[in-house]
């Protein structure tokens, strides 16, 4: 017996309702905690990092409506080895100016393939969640099987986080325009 | 074997593509670019896992988990359940589903929301579960209202519940929308309608379940979500057409 896929809708501009209640204006609900705040629990070990940036359309306005998950490694390689949902989080975008900024820990290369972070991306206007990846511009890339398929340096360089300053990587997503970034099919 | 090997890959001729016009808000936020392939590693086949300790009592409870003590949310009072299953009819078992939803007049609950109809100060809006190990899901809720939206023209949304679906690897992770049997809004609204396969458009549609309508109490809607599965079963689907 087989079933077909579900189709994906947009997630709409009210995401938030669901998924970060606080940033919808619910600041009470689920105790007041939302999802995926804290990436890996406190005690975790790895180089503590912080990756910022901004989520950007077609005409280069921000989008002010977007939310991201993010999914990786830890400092050892490793997925899913520090609790149930450690390497996971989850931001809304903020309403001015479409930045998002997420503490976590400098995740390790794992197998092939080298040190990155999964993003995921929905917003009203996407109507199927858009993967890519953070990769670190001061890491080794590697043989990094996406990296390497990637021919146009441009193109390549969209899934770079550039450091800035001790601990902060900055990583910006354009979904469409002269600098869009490369979005993967999982 | 199957357990442990990669996903199947998204069927595309049955998901929404990144650019339909008519859906205004896509022009400017849809890739240009064709979706890079990959070859799913092990942070794909992964994924956060939640348990029941993050799951409150009413959470599942749409009517009273934002109500005033002794209150309820105005509105017709549901049920939806069923399954979140894989392609290969398998379930999904102890997946987080998160869903959120307008008020019985079609007026959300969140700060950028202006449409004209009432907040219900007993309803909030979002609920959550986690499946069990059939991949059974149940939740209560009032049915949400069409509302109208900015799209250029006279555009409203059919009535519809938003989804956000866990699976058991990051590649499964879906969001999307339940609309209600006999809407006639549905072949009206320009996002159900990104949507290139009137069935992919059935199968988001909840049926009326009268055998798990409780008798003057509530009514039940049974939904199913079928997620990417693993061990292609892919091959034989096109065999048969889809």
């Amino acid at each position: 017996m087989s079933r077909s896929q579900s189709a994906s809708q947009t997630a709409g501009p009210y995401v938030h309702i669901g998924c970060t209640a606080s940033v919808a204006g619910l600041e009470n609900m689920y105790g007041g905690c939302d999802l995926g705040a804290d990436i890996f629990p406190p005690d975790v070990p790895g180089r503590k990092i912080v990756i910022s940036g901004q989520v950007f359309d077609g005409a280069g306005d921000p989008v002010l409506d977007a939310m991201l998950e993010f999914w990786q490694a830890d400092a050892t390689g490793r997925y899913g080895a520090n609790g149930p949902s450690g390497g996971w989080a989850r931001r809304a975008v903020d309403a001015e100016a479409g930045r998002y900024r997420l503490e976590t820990l400098l995740p390790a290369a794992s197998g092939e393939e080298a040190a990155h972070v999964k993003v995921w991306v929905v917003a009203r206007g996407i109507n199927l969640g858009l993967h890519t990846r953070i990769y670190f511009d001061d890491l080794p890339q590697g043989q990094d099987p996406i990296l390497v398929a990637i021919k146009d340096p441009g193109r390549r360089s969209t899934l770079i986080a550039q450091r800035s300053g001790d601990d902060g990587y900055i990583f910006d997503i354009h979904l469409q325009g002269d600098k869009e970034t490369v979005f993967i099919n999982v | 074997m199957s357990d442990k090997g990669p996903f199947n890959p998204q069927d595309m001729s049955l998901q929404p593509p990144a650019l339909t016009p008519d859906y205004r808000s896509s022009r400017l936020r849809a890739p240009r670019h064709k979706l890079l392939s990959l070859e799913q590693g092990a942070g794909e086949l992964t994924g956060p896992a939640f348990g029941q300790d993050v799951i409150g009592p009413n959470d599942n409870n749409l009517i009273i988990n934002y109500a005033a003590p002794g209150a309820a949310a105005i509105g017709e009072q549901i049920m939806v359940h069923g399954y979140l299953l894989d392609e290969n009819a398998r379930p999904v078992p102890e997946a987080l589903l998160e869903f959120w939803q307008a008020n019985a007049g079609g007026r959300y609950r969140h700060k950028k929301d202006s449409y004209l109809a009432p907040l219900d100060p007993n309803f909030g809006g979002c609920g959550r579960t986690i499946t069990d190990e059939m991949g059974y899901f149940s939740f209560r809720t009032v049915r949400p209202g069409p509302y109208p939206w900015p799209n250029g023209g006279n555009d409203w949304r059919p009535a519809h519940i938003h989804f956000s679906c866990f699976g058991q690897g990051w590649t499964q992770r879906l969001i999307t929308q339940m609309y209600f049997e006999g809407d006639p809004h549905i072949p009206l609204c320009p996002i159900v309608q990104t949507i290139p396969d009137p069935k992919a458009i059935e199968r988001l549609t909840a049926r009326l379940d009268m055998e798990h309508t409780v008798p003057m109490q509530f009514r039940a809607f049974r939904f199913d979500i079928v997620l990417r599965g693993r061990g292609s079963t892919l091959f034989e689907n096109k065999l048969e057409g889809n």
